[in-house]
């Protein structure tokens, strides 16, 4: 029997607003419990809210990145619980009507084809705060500091088939929120959380299967494994006569398994109404043409002008429009190298990201900035130095030894070129190797690259390797 | 000067300008009517002698200094306990905040502060504002003046007393659905509820948030209007506060009737519970208005009678989402020894909330629950639609609405609080003004057996000079309002 | 419409109010003859009518993102139940 998932992802990205979407509290990160926490925030009585205009311009930014329509007219409504971390008893959020309604997204594949991933709405809401279980002689503790904080709520079609489609979906909208510097994508810090819905049915079935939902699950890696155990799960279920019950669970990421949170029927009322606090959030053509005015490119066209414009692959060309930090990084180092596209791409794919991720920077934070690298690709291109040669410069520039040509004059790397030297050296290690000589030219060819390493060793890596080889082979042959 | 409690606002004002008076002596005088007379009112849940005498005595410096005096420094007022008060206790009329000292002042209670006047303390009223007779607060029943066997009305009914038996000059009242003009005309003062938006809701603890707002109840129409320049304005921190210029709601007050158009709701007048004495009261008013120059007309408001129905559902659909901040966690009541999280919600609720506060949440969240939605909230909010459009008809025919305020005079203490749909009758002519966020008000008109009888004045959205206007102008030709009730006089 | 006891207790638990058992007889009346009473209004003809959330259809303010406010957390936490380092203490929250 062939089971075939479908899978929707309810995505929540903090919008990086300085302030909270109703109060004029700061909403940074890590600051001592409740000291972030102001009367609007604390849900003291009496106290109203007031709209933050960042997050709704943030709203209206992504709303027109995946091309959905924006709301000229959306309502705040009231969503009804009880809970220790929601101080008025009500998060105010957006029911009926959201201020992005339909859209969708293309996520890109492992085996490079392209999948349309159709975005149902996202709507604008309110975080609530958190609580604590460290033990307080039994009690648990609540921090208000992230009530209030802004979220974009970002609720996907049924459209994913697969754990992998899922996460390529995730990634697409993190990349997003964050080319579109609405959210900053900090996993860790919990500016941006998924619930997924998963149902399983037999292939071929027109008909879904019943939901369940998988709570908070906070990493691309815990996403796709809690999605994968659901799914078999579900199966399993089925396959021994069972019968899914829609619910909430909750992935266990020690366990790697998800549990059931909540049943159906003890599923909350929730008694949406219209927030008499606030009226309609009008968005007029003007300020939906200010913020479309103010979009920077998007990954997707960044990404399909880098493979036209500087002939690289769908895959390197996706990795580096991963971030618009990177991508921006990498243009501008093709800016220095003269249009040298393909090799810039392998630096800053290659050697930039392991020193990076070494030390755990960020791109904007490297030592090597796109006008030293781009130099550096200049002198590889116009073969001042080897590529091997390449590396050590650019470890030297890393480590703050200044531009490409600076390193390369102090520490004399300049590649030889010149066949008297080249064929001198070449002359030396004959001589001292003799044996390996009658080998190679008994047939023994795997030893050309001894030789190879014995001279450039010689000449400390200076030589030109095209030229090197060449004169080698001469030399070499019997 | 024992005599301030016959004065007017406006005559305590002009008095403390010529420095015929200190706000410190006006203040005292107040408070020791307070101490004297309030046993057999229990119009104060809480009296503040010393901050209000520190209060007299910086406006008197203020007013010595020439520096920043406004029209109203220095007088003393009484503040509803419904707006929040900084550093001092803000019950709201409940034991769920019985020991709430709040920790930030109401746009309304910095208002009177930045005037530089004198809160004499915070009144009584029916918890968190349900209630149409005093009697649902926590801190117990208030007395009329005029018979203290009988309500003053509610929910401002403990302010409605203090202007009443003038130990206060004015108060502040809150109208969710007849809250400042019921009791205004069961105490026979003057009492306006402005245009929904006009007086900020930032700090009035909220009961229904469509529908609230907060106005002034005074002796006279004058003086209602010279405190409404001081609540009134736009607020930043409210959204729902209208963005307009600053006006003087005092303006229009000698402006003659001539060509005002009255009009007459002919369904106000045939209802069965409308005691007829009210009846005609309200038509001998109408005739005095007729006397200054105004025409009447007849109107119709064909879907009045829904408005009682429509405001049950809506009013508590909003109080039940309103009040849910109330749980023990963060301020307020929290029960003994909670077994877990539920019990510290339910029991923290059960207890601190009363009876008349429980039905009206359950109401709204019936209200508002699964598979209920469409029949009960969302026909509400219909039907107050067609209440809306009723008086943006009747408006094109006349300038402002006349009609009694409540259909009978002030009841006895416990007659309705078995009943609660009975008593939520008596509130049949002013809670269609608030669905549709109308201004409205309630001035003296007469009296039936010793007990006052209130007139309600509606306007158009933001007309309230308009109905201050028609008021003056019917207090300068009649003495209702003037009157006082013995024991206090 | 009238309601249970049934109907009473889930509503009460719906908005975290404990009643006692005695008290619930007196809620279902009350509360069914409120009901019953509003009902009128079902009477009204609505249909094409547009609900009316508000008295006035005005666009919602909107304010700056700049940050105001600043840490009241020691006046905030005096008038609280229970705080401990900074945190209001709730009994244990089990997810």
């Amino acid at each position: 029997m062939s089971w075939e998932p479908v899978i929707g992802l309810e995505i929540h990205a903090q919008l990086q607003t300085k302030s909270k979407i109703f109060s004029g509290a700061s909403t940074a990160f890590g600051s001592e419990p409740n000291t972030q926490a102001c009367i609007i925030d604390l849900g003291m009585p009496g106290v109203l809210p007031v709209l933050n205009r960042e997050a709704v311009r943030m709203a209206i930014a992504f709303g027109l990145a995946i091309g959905a329509r924006v709301a000229p007219r959306s309502i705040f409504a009231r969503k009804n619980y009880f809970y220790p971390d929601l101080p008025k008893g009500y998060q105010i959020s957006q029911y009926e009507i959201p201020i992005v309604g339909k859209g969708s997204v293309r996520i890109l594949l492992d085996d490079g084809t392209v999948k349309e991933i159709g975005v149902t709405r996202a709507h604008l809401e309110e975080d609530a705060g958190k609580s604590l279980h460290e033990d307080f002689h039994g009690m648990s503790g609540i921090d208000l500091n992230r009530a209030g904080t802004p979220l974009l709520e970002i609720v996907s079609e049924p459209d994913m088939r697969s754990a992998k489609e899922a996460i390529a979906y995730m990634k697409t909208i993190h990349a997003l929120v964050r080319y579109l510097r609405i959210c900053d994508g900090n996993m860790q810090e919990g500016s941006f959380r998924c619930d997924a819905n998963v149902s399983v049915r037999r292939r071929g079935d027109p008909i879904f299967g019943t939901r369940c939902e998988i709570k908070n699950v906070n990493s691309f890696r815990f996403v796709e494994r809690a999605i994968n155990f659901e799914i078999e799960r579900q199966i399993d279920v089925i396959e021994s006569g069972g019968r899914v019950d829609q619910e909430t669970r909750l992935y266990d990421p020690d366990g790697n398994e998800t549990r059931t949170m909540r049943s159906k029927e003890e599923a909350n009322d929730y008694r949406y109404f219209p927030d008499p606090d606030l009226l309609p959030v009008v968005v007029d053509d003007a300020l939906v043409a200010a913020v479309r005015e103010s979009l920077p490119e998007l990954p997707e066209a960044r990404r399909e002008r880098f493979m036209a414009q500087y002939a690289l692959s769908a895959y390197d060309a996706g990795v580096l429009t991963a971030g618009r930090e990177l991508a921006d990084y990498y243009e501008s180092t093709v800016a220095a190298a003269n249009g040298e596209g393909k090799l810039a791409a392998n630096w800053v794919m290659g050697d930039l990201a392991a020193f990076l991720n070494r030390e755990g920077r960020e791109i904007t934070d490297s030592p090597v900035t796109p006008a030293m690298l781009g130099a550096l690709v200049n002198r590889i291109a116009d073969q001042t130095i080897s590529g091997t040669i390449a590396k050590k410069v650019f470890e030297l520039m890393w480590n703050g030894e200044g531009d490409p040509d600076a390193v390369i004059a102090r520490h004399g790397l300049k590649q030889v070129t010149d066949t008297g030297a080249i064929e001198k050296a070449i002359a030396e290690v004959m001589a001292a190797n003799p044996q390996q000589l009658a080998q190679y030219r008994s047939g023994k060819d795997k030893l050309f690259g001894f030789f190879v390493g014995q001279v450039m060793r010689k000449m400390q890596g200076k030589a030109s390797p095209e030229q090197l080889n060449a004169l080698l082979r001469d030399k070499l042959a019997p | 000067m024992s005599k301030f409690h016959t004065m007017t606002v406006a005559r305590i004002a002009a008095g403390l300008r010529r420095r015929e008076f200190s706000s410190v002596e006006v203040t005292r005088s107040f408070l020791d009517r307070i101490a004297s007379l309030d046993g057999r009112l229990n119009s104060f849940i809480t009296v503040t002698p010393e901050l209000a005498l520190a209060a007299a005595k910086a406006a008197d410096a203020r007013i010595g200094g020439g520096e920043a005096v406004t029209a109203l420094t220095g007088v003393p007022y009484a503040h509803k306990d419904i707006f929040c008060t900084k550093g001092v206790r803000t019950s709201c009329g409940s034991r769920m905040l019985e020991n709430f000292i709040a920790p930030y002042d109401a746009t309304v209670t910095r208002h009177f502060r930045d005037a530089g006047m004198v809160m004499l303390g915070k009144t009584n009223m029916d918890e968190f504002a349900m209630g149409s007779s005093n009697e649902t607060s926590y801190f117990g029943p208030v007395h009329n003046p005029w018979d203290l066997q009988r309500v003053p009305g509610g929910s401002s009914g403990g302010s409605a007393a203090a202007v009443a038996a003038r130990i206060s000059p004015f108060a502040t009242g809150t109208d969710t659905g007849g809250s400042i003009r019921q009791p205004a005309a069961l105490c026979g003062i003057t009492g306006i509820k402005p245009t929904y938006g006009a007086v900020s809701r930032f700090g009035m603890i909220a009961f229904a948030s469509s529908l609230d707002q907060g106005g002034p109840m005074a002796v006279t129409a004058e003086d209602a209007a010279l405190v409404l320049n001081v609540m009134a304005g736009n607020d930043p921190r409210d959204s729902t506060s209208v963005e307009r210029e600053k006006e003087d709601y005092a303006r229009l007050l000698d402006a003659p009737l001539r060509g005002l158009r009255v009009g007459m709701p002919k369904e106000y007048f045939g209802s069965d519970g409308l005691d007829p004495r009210v009846g005609a009261a309200v038509h001998a008013a109408a005739a005095e208005l007729v006397s200054l120059g105004a025409s009447l007309v007849e109107v119709s408001l064909p879907n009045s009678e829904l408005s009682i129905p429509a405001y049950y559902v809506v009013a508590p659909a909003e109080c039940s989402s309103n009040l849910s901040r109330f749980d023990g966690v963060r301020y307020g009541y929290r029960c003994k020894e909670p077994r877990d999280l539920m019990d510290l919600f339910c029991r923290s609720r059960g207890e601190g909330f009363g009876a008349e506060v429980k039905r009206r949440i359950m109401i709204g969240t019936y209200a508002l629950s699964a598979g209920y939605y469409d029949a009960y909230y969302l026909q509400a909010l219909k039907v107050r639609r067609l209440i809306r459009n009723d008086f943006d008809a009747a408006f094109n025919q006349c300038d402002v609405i006349l009609g009694p305020t409540s259909p009978t005079t002030a009841f006895r203490i416990g007659e309705k609080t078995d009943d609660p749909v009975t008593m939520y009758l008596s509130d049949i002519y002013t809670i269609a003004v608030n669905l549709a966020g109308l201004p409205g008000m309630s001035i003296p008109c007469g009296f039936a057996d010793g007990l006052p009888v209130g007139l309600q004045i509606i306007g158009r959205h933001f007309d309230e000079a308009r109905m201050l206007n028609v008021a003056h102008q019917y207090q300068q030709a009649t003495d209702w309002h003037t009157r006082l009730p013995a024991p206090f006089a | 419409m009238s309601l249970s006891k049934q109907d009473v207790e889930k509503i009460a638990h719906l908005a975290r109010l404990q009643i006692t058992g005695e008290q619930i007889p007196g809620f279902a009346a009350q509360l069914s003859s409120i009901l019953t009473f509003v009902e009128q209004m079902n009477g009204a003809e609505t249909t094409g009518v547009e609900a009316m959330a508000h008295p006035f259809d005005t666009p919602t303010r909107m304010r700056e993102d700049i940050v105001t406010e600043i840490n009241e957390r020691e006046a905030m936490q005096s008038i609280a139940p229970a705080v401990e380092a900074g945190l209001y203490l709730v009994p244990k929250v089990i997810e």
